[in-house]
């Protein structure tokens, strides 16, 4: 996967690698690691969190923990933004997660890696560098648990609960 | 509740029929009564008591077992906001709401638009009063023309055309040497001089009781010391001058305290507390509930106790509501720019027997004392008992009957009152003025 | 009628009614806030489509233009309203403007008046969410909001601290809004100032009263300087503006008598050689300029927290009447 993102990126040198809250923040930073063993380069990582920007914030009412965005210092202005999250699934995150960059800078270009994706998109976003493509039933959920959250590195289908 | 009038307002001129009031428990403090009796009312005066009366020809017969019959409720501080205020009160709606409420007289305060500062004034509101048809209505003049504190009312004639009483209420009298030249004139034609007291200077600003509740609302406080100051003002003017002062609703415990010394000394004090400041404190202006707001303000529970027992031992020698009636919009504002006083004829007595009596704070002869005997004395007016060719003015009480105060339901123009929705137990069954039932209870 | 989404309830009218886990959530979520302000667009689309009227009944640049900021980078159609000119009674203008800003479905009302209780008043009256920006006397929650993040941000934690507000506790809104929020937060609090200044029963809220400032220099972690109004004078509250300087205004020389570094915190604007001498307000302890920024933050974040789909004013926008 990171191979696949940096080939898709031109190389290292204006890539900068932006995970969204929470649990994209932790695959990003795993794919800084493993570009760094690979290429010797350590790429800027910064994360977004995505709460102000959601399309549904007048009808769930808002949350009361909200996580914050750190930009990398570099900035994002020209660069290549590598947008980084642990599942897509109906786009709408990615969307609102593009807006925010699109709030901080101009960034050169954007591309969308994500660990898993399950299908089921209502926008019509599609993802540059995808680690696994899964099929899943409406009624399930994917988590995806990371090491620095979860202790280990792994993908698990659960049965939504009815009022998700 | 629904209120049902016996007798239009046109039927005073009329005489009553004789009316015999049977079996219920007369009970008159005037004269330390309390025993199951019937009551023969005739021309208007109490004609006989005694068991099995006969009933003369043509005379109503009215059952009141399982009532009290008690001399005829006065309330010598309500305002009637006639002349000036109509949208708040006429004399008309006021005397029927103080028949509602059981009371059979009022002294209506002076704080009119115009003032009542002449004879021509004070003749207007005694024939208004008249007029009502419902419970009498007695004229208070003023002290100072215009209520400025300034120059002296001409008391004379204020009493020729019926006034009972002079008083600036609304405001105090500031100037002690106003207040002197007052008690002693009054002197000479035998009426109180009633103060409302507070100290203009200690007060300014206020408005609500100086306390814990004040800073947390962040609402200006009128210390008890505003009141204190000019109690004993009042009080030392009166020893001096040898005139009698009424000081209106007592609300502070160094209040009460300062009047107990000074009639153990003899001075020519009455005083009088209201239904509300025996019953709340302060804390029922929390949430800037204007409903609350009052002059003097709801003070603490160590005041209520005071006022308590100083209507208990006599020192205050009368409630009064202070019947203070505003239109809705009035008090339907912040806290700061509502106007002081609540509405009480109608809620007093359900209140004093449920609130007091009920809880056991005095018994019901001092209650009735009180609210009838007590207030004619204090301020000189006729009835306060049942003695034989006394006035005919009588109420029945129902002990027993369970009412929730329902400040729509007010025949008062005004509902300005914190106690809507409190459950009371007893209250008026039927009010008797001059011989004539002018209002009863009917479900 | 009542709102379960917001966390906090439907209004805003002071930090009396909130515990502490309210109190720390809105300061929590006004850390991302803090870096919204940072960014070279200043704005999310947190509240678009929502409109806030800004009523303010009292002239007061600051507090407005922190609302209007938090606002404006929230995304929100505001609009302001000035009604200190207003010729009608002033009474008859809250009850009044109530009923209009009903008709008008407007989503949160941002008000400030000179009376005691008004933004309760207001809020007991309209759907909409009311944000108190200082009624009166009572309270200003969202300057004790942000008095709480400046101190949490310098110290640390809140819990254990020791805060002095020095000045005119009995007319000022601030005091009180400090009081409550740093006592639900575990500080220890007291109030400092001529007697004059000091309400009746403040020792009953839970604070300790002192009438001289090197008193409470010994004591404090941090003093609250609040804005002493000049027309404290005409009231006879105190004699002169220069005997107040001598004898409350905190100076770089009375300061060197503290035990410990104190934090300087003032609501402003300050008037400089009165309550609080220039070296202090400039100087390294002075927070000032902190409090100010972190009151934008502070009220995105209680606009945000109490925002929220409305059944009931949306029932009210289709037409229904209750």
């Amino acid at each position: 996967m990171a191979r696949e993102l940096v080939a898709r990126s031109g190389g290292t040198d204006d890539l900068v690698l932006i995970g969204i809250q929470r649990r994209g923040v932790q695959v990003a930073g795993l794919l800084q690691d493993a570009i760094a063993q690979a290429e010797g380069v350590e790429l800027p990582l910064g994360s977004v969190d995505i709460t102000f920007y959601r399309d549904d914030l007048g009808t769930v009412g808002p949350r009361p923990v909200v996580g914050i965005s750190h930009l990398p210092p570099s900035g994002i202005e020209g660069r290549t933004v590598a947008l980084v999250d642990d599942v897509l699934f109906s786009g709408r995150t990615v969307r609102a997660a593009l807006n925010e960059l699109m709030d901080w800078g101009r960034p050169s270009r954007i591309i969308l890696a994500v660990l898993i994706d399950r299908g089921g998109r209502e926008l019509p976003i599609q993802p540059d560098v995808v680690g696994n493509r899964i099929e899943v039933l409406s009624g399930q959920r994917v988590d995806v648990l990371v090491p620095e959250l979860d202790g280990e590195l792994r993908a698990v289908l659960v049965d939504r609960p009815e009022d998700e | 509740m629904t209120a049902r009038w016996t007798e239009g307002p046109d039927s005073v001129a009329v005489a009553p029929r004789p009316l015999v009031i049977r079996g219920g428990r007369v009970l008159d403090p005037s004269r330390g009564l309390d025993a199951v009796l019937d009551v023969l009312l005739v021309g208007g005066s109490v004609a006989e008591l005694g068991s099995g009366l006969t009933a003369p020809d043509g005379a109503d017969v009215r059952d009141a077992s399982g009532l009290i019959v008690t001399p005829g409720l006065i309330d010598v501080h309500v305002h009637l906001r006639e002349p000036g205020a109509e949208h708040k009160e006429t004399i008309e709606s006021g005397a029927r709401a103080a028949a509602a409420g059981g009371f059979t007289a009022v002294c209506a305060m002076p704080n009119t638009d115009p003032v009542i500062d002449d004879p021509a004034a004070v003749g207007f509101v005694l024939a208004a009063g008249r007029r009502a048809g419902a419970a009498r209505v007695y004229p208070v003049g003023a002290i100072s023309s215009g209520q400025n504190g300034q120059r002296l009312t001409p008391v004379g004639e204020l009493v020729d055309a019926g006034a009972v009483a002079i008083t600036d209420d609304g405001n105090p009298v500031m100037d002690s040497g106003l207040m002197r030249r007052a008690l002693e004139y009054a002197s000479a034609f035998g009426i109180p001089v009633s103060d409302h007291p507070e100290d203009l200077g200690l007060s300014r600003g206020g408005v609500m009781n100086e306390g814990v509740v004040s800073t947390r609302l962040g609402l200006r406080g009128k210390p008890n010391a505003a009141e204190d100051v000019h109690i004993v003002r009042d009080l030392l003017v009166a020893e001096e001058t040898g005139g009698h002062i009424h000081i209106q609703h007592v609300s502070t415990r160094y209040g009460v305290d300062a009047i107990r010394r000074a009639k153990a000394r003899g001075v020519r004090v009455t005083a009088e507390v209201t239904p509300h400041h025996l019953i709340l404190t302060e804390e029922a202006v929390e949430g800037y509930r204007t409903e609350a707001k009052m002059n003097p303000p709801l003070r603490t529970q160590e005041d209520v106790d005071a006022v308590r027992a100083g209507l208990v031992d006599g020192t205050l020698d009368t409630l009064a509501t202070d019947h203070a009636p505003h239109h809705y919009d009035e008090k339907e504002r912040a806290f700061d720019d509502a106007p002081n006083g609540i509405v009480g004829l109608e809620t007093s007595l359900g209140l004093v027997l449920t609130e007091l009596v009920g809880r056991g704070v005095m018994d019901i002869t001092t209650a009735i004392h009180r609210m009838s005997t007590g207030p004619a004395q204090a301020m000189g007016l006729p009835g306060g008992t049942l003695a034989v060719g006394s006035p005919a003015d009588v109420t029945l009480i129902d002990p027993k009957r369970a009412w929730t105060v329902d400040p729509a339901a007010f025949l008062s123009k005004s509902a300005n009152t914190p106690f809507g929705g409190w459950e009371l137990t007893g209250g008026p069954a039927a009010t008797i003025v001059g011989g004539r039932v002018v209002w009863e209870w009917g479900p | 009628m009542t709102r379960e989404r917001s966390s906090l309830g439907k209004d805003l009218v002071g930090l009396e009614p909130l515990d502490g886990d309210q109190i720390r959530s809105i300061l929590d979520t006004a850390e991302p806030f803090k870096e919204i302000s940072e960014r070279t667009i200043k704005k999310v689309p947190v509240l678009r489509g929502k409109t806030i009227v800004n009523l303010f009944f009292e002239a007061s640049t600051r507090t407005r233009v922190s609302f209007e900021f938090a606002e404006k980078r929230l995304s929100a159609d505001t609009v302001n309203i000035s009604a200190t000119a207003s010729s009608v009674s002033k009474g008859e203008t809250l009850v009044d403007t109530a009923r209009n800003l009903e008709a008008m479905r407007i989503d949160m009302v941002v008000i400030r008046h000179w009376a005691s209780g008004a933004a309760r008043f207001l809020a007991e009256r309209i759907p909409s969410t009311v944000i108190n920006a200082g009624d009166g006397a009572h309270e200003h929650p969202t300057q004790g909001l942000l008095d709480l993040l400046t101190l949490r941000d310098h110290f640390g934690k809140i819990e254990g601290l020791k805060v002095c507000i020095v000045g005119d506790i009995v007319h000022s809104r601030v005091a009180r809004s400090n009081i409550f929020g740093l006592l639900k937060l575990g500080a220890q609090v007291a109030v400092c100032g001529p007697p004059t200044l000091l309400p009746r029963g403040i020792e009953r809220l839970g604070v300790e009263r002192f009438v001289r400032l090197e008193e409470a220099i010994q004591w404090a972690d941090a003093l609250n300087v609040l804005r002493l109004q000049l027309e404290r004078m005409e009231g006879g509250f105190v004699p002169s503006l220069r005997e107040y300087n001598r004898v409350y205004g905190v100076s770089t020389r009375r300061l060197e008598a503290a035990p410990r570094e104190l934090l300087i915190l003032h609501p402003g604007p300050m008037n400089r050689g009165v309550e609080i001498d220039s070296d202090v307000a400039d100087g390294d302890h002075s927070v000032v300029l902190r409090q100010v920024t972190n009151g934008v933050a502070v009220r995105m974040a209680v606009l945000y927290l109490l925002s929220g789909g409305d059944p009931a004013s949306a029932e009210a926008a289709k037409g229904g009447q209750e």
